[in-house]
């Protein structure tokens, strides 16, 4: 394992107004990143995500619970698991006045490397991140995507074991995120173990191995994407029904067939039956037994979205 | 060694910064000149001297001190906007050393301070100012002292508040009387008894009287290395917290 914790918890004090009060960031986690794997991390803002990836990357200490990263253990040699990770933040690290190159080689020789390693290695990872052309401007040029490249390249840069991105592809455009999706995949060819926070669903499910979800700073599932999704049993039909919703909800939940069913705020219904072929028909004749006007009807495989409302009774986007 | 040779990378990086952005630098050399030029030709009156070379000579070793004090209790702005711009946390995951990130901070306001005091002291001669080369380096030590006090403490006041909103009226509220407190506009010899005893406890008012001793060639009088004891021992002092402060928040 890669990565391996047990009951990671931290909590912080905090002012509300005059009364302080604890607040349980992350109440046990438990986690095994396996080695060459993108692991996601996923979860709505304040979850508990961040925090998690903090204490893994040594910039916080745990209160209590165990941890292993990249064979170094956490607590007692910090240091060293400096000196196997890398780790990227989610608001930039670049100071304005320096071009990427300068940037690059200083955070080499922080790792100890020497000055002409520190050098080669800073254009073979302006090339890598096609960076080439912009590498002796000033950071501040550059757009955010290009700022982001620059951060990932910074992150590696000491070819460490495992790179940690604290949601990589929040703010990119469609084009730059696709792009970033690239550029993640290749650090797992190299062999890099790539954990990343996000709260994009679909790039949880197109870009992780595995993924862990995590709500509330407790862990609600952990695997692959596709085990997530299969442990929900049979389909999800999505039903928009206007100005019915109540009713519909009601008609359909004392149906046998149905075996979950939530109300959408866009009025409408989302149903978890074992089979949507066979479904729908009796759905139909229900809601138009009671007058119930239709508006689209939608069959689908579960998402990971489905998986975390069936986790934690509601929906991540709405969260 | 690896302290030093992290130190010395810190320290490049940050002197890179105020060669790219020297505006700071620029602003901290104008401000003594002002008062060379708008307040320094009403001392030979108030002083009751003979000429105005005898005045700027009291005047111009107190603005050094000023120049000390000032350009480096306001560094703290500079790390604030360094935090919000993650490059310390960025170091922080890095082995860098923790104290190397402080150190090397210091040691560019020590420097950026040194070349300010430098110029300062060249454009003053034409008003006057004499000084043996001797008297002058440990003037420079005096200058130098208070400018790493200060900069620590600027540094690690900025770590426990992270915000300008907290540091500035801080910084203002305690700079004033500190300025007023250490004779460096008048001397205090004119001040009332109760005000000069209160300037006594003020480690700024020993340190301008130290400087006007040394640019009146008096190395050897008293408050020349009683400043100079009083000021290395809160230096240290202010290095010794800032540095746990950084080995705290940046652990």
């Amino acid at each position: 394992m890669m990565i391996e914790t047990k009951g990671l918890r931290k909590s912080f004090r905090s002012r509300d107004g005059r009364a302080k009060k604890t607040v349980e960031a992350v109440r046990g986690v438990d986690l095994s990143v396996r080695e060459g794997e993108i692991f996601g991390f996923l979860g709505p803002n304040g979850a508990g995500k961040t925090t998690t990836l903090r204490m893994l990357a040594t910039l916080i200490e745990p209160d209590g619970g165990e941890a292993t990263v990249a064979g170094a253990d956490l607590r007692r040699a910090p240091g060293e698991v400096r000196r196997r990770i890398g780790y990227v933040a989610q608001g930039g690290s670049t100071w304005d006045e320096v071009s990427a190159r300068e940037e690059l080689v200083l955070h080499a020789r922080m790792y100890g490397i020497s000055k002409a390693d520190a050098q080669s290695r800073a254009a073979r990872a302006l090339d890598a991140f096609q960076l080439t052309e912009f590498a002796d401007r000033k950071c501040k040029t550059y757009s955010g995507g290009q700022r982001r490249r620059v951060d990932i390249a910074l992150g590696i840069i000491h070819d460490p074991r495992v790179v940690f991105l604290d949601e990589p592809t929040t703010g990119l455009d469609p084009q730059s995120r696709a792009h970033m999706w690239d550029e993640i995949r290749r650090l797992r060819g190299e062999g890099m173990t790539v954990f990343i926070t996000t709260h994009y669903l679909e790039e949880a499910d197109a870009l992780c191995d595995r993924v862990a979800i995590i709500d509330y700073g407790e862990i609600v599932a952990t695997g692959t994407p596709d085990d997530l999704k299969r442990e929900i049993s049979g389909d999800v039909v999505t039903i928009g029904v206007n100005g019915a919703t109540a009713k519909a909800a009601e008609l359909l939940d004392a149906e046998a067939y149905v075996n979950k069913l939530e109300t959408l705020e866009s009025e409408g219904v989302r149903l978890f039956v074992d089979d949507g072929a066979t479904a729908i028909p009796q759905i139909l004749r229900t809601l138009d037994g009671a007058g119930i006007a239709l508006g689209a009807i939608e069959l689908h495989r579960p998402s990971l979205d489905d998986v975390f409302l069936e986790k934690t009774g509601r929906s991540l986007r709405e969260s | 060694m690896k302290l030093m040779r992290d130190t010395w990378l810190i320290f490049q990086r940050q002197i890179l910064l105020v060669i790219r952005n020297p505006v700071w630098v620029i602003i901290g050399i104008v401000q003594p000149l002002y008062f060379l030029f708008l307040f320094g030709p009403l001392l030979k009156p108030a002083l009751g001297v003979s000429t105005n070379a005898e005045a700027y000579r009291i005047f111009i070793p107190g603005l050094l001190v000023m120049l000390a004090m000032f350009g480096s209790m306001f560094v703290g702005f500079g790390l604030i906007a360094e935090l919000r711009a993650g490059v310390i946390e960025r170091s922080r995951v890095t082995p860098v050393s923790r104290l190397s990130l402080m150190l090397g901070r210091s040691l560019r306001d020590v420097v950026t301070l040194f070349f300010q005091a430098a110029l300062i002291t060249l454009l003053a001669i034409p008003f006057g100012l004499t000084v043996q080369l001797g008297d002058l380096l440990l003037a420079f030590l005096l200058l130098g002292l208070i400018g790493l006090m200060l900069s620590a403490l600027s540094n690690a006041l900025a770590l426990k508040l992270r915000s300008e909103d907290a540091l500035a009226p801080l910084m203002n509220g305690v700079a004033q009387p500190l300025l007023l407190l250490s004779g460096i506009l008048l001397p205090l010899a004119l001040a009332p008894l109760w005000l000069q005893r209160v300037a006594d406890w003020n480690p700024f008012a020993w340190g301008v009287d130290a400087s006007r001793a040394l640019f009146a060639g008096h190395p050897g009088d008293s408050s020349v290395w009683r400043a100079l004891l009083i000021l290395a021992v809160l230096t240290a002092v202010s290095l010794g917290w800032a540095a746990r402060s950084f080995a705290r928040s940046v652990r």
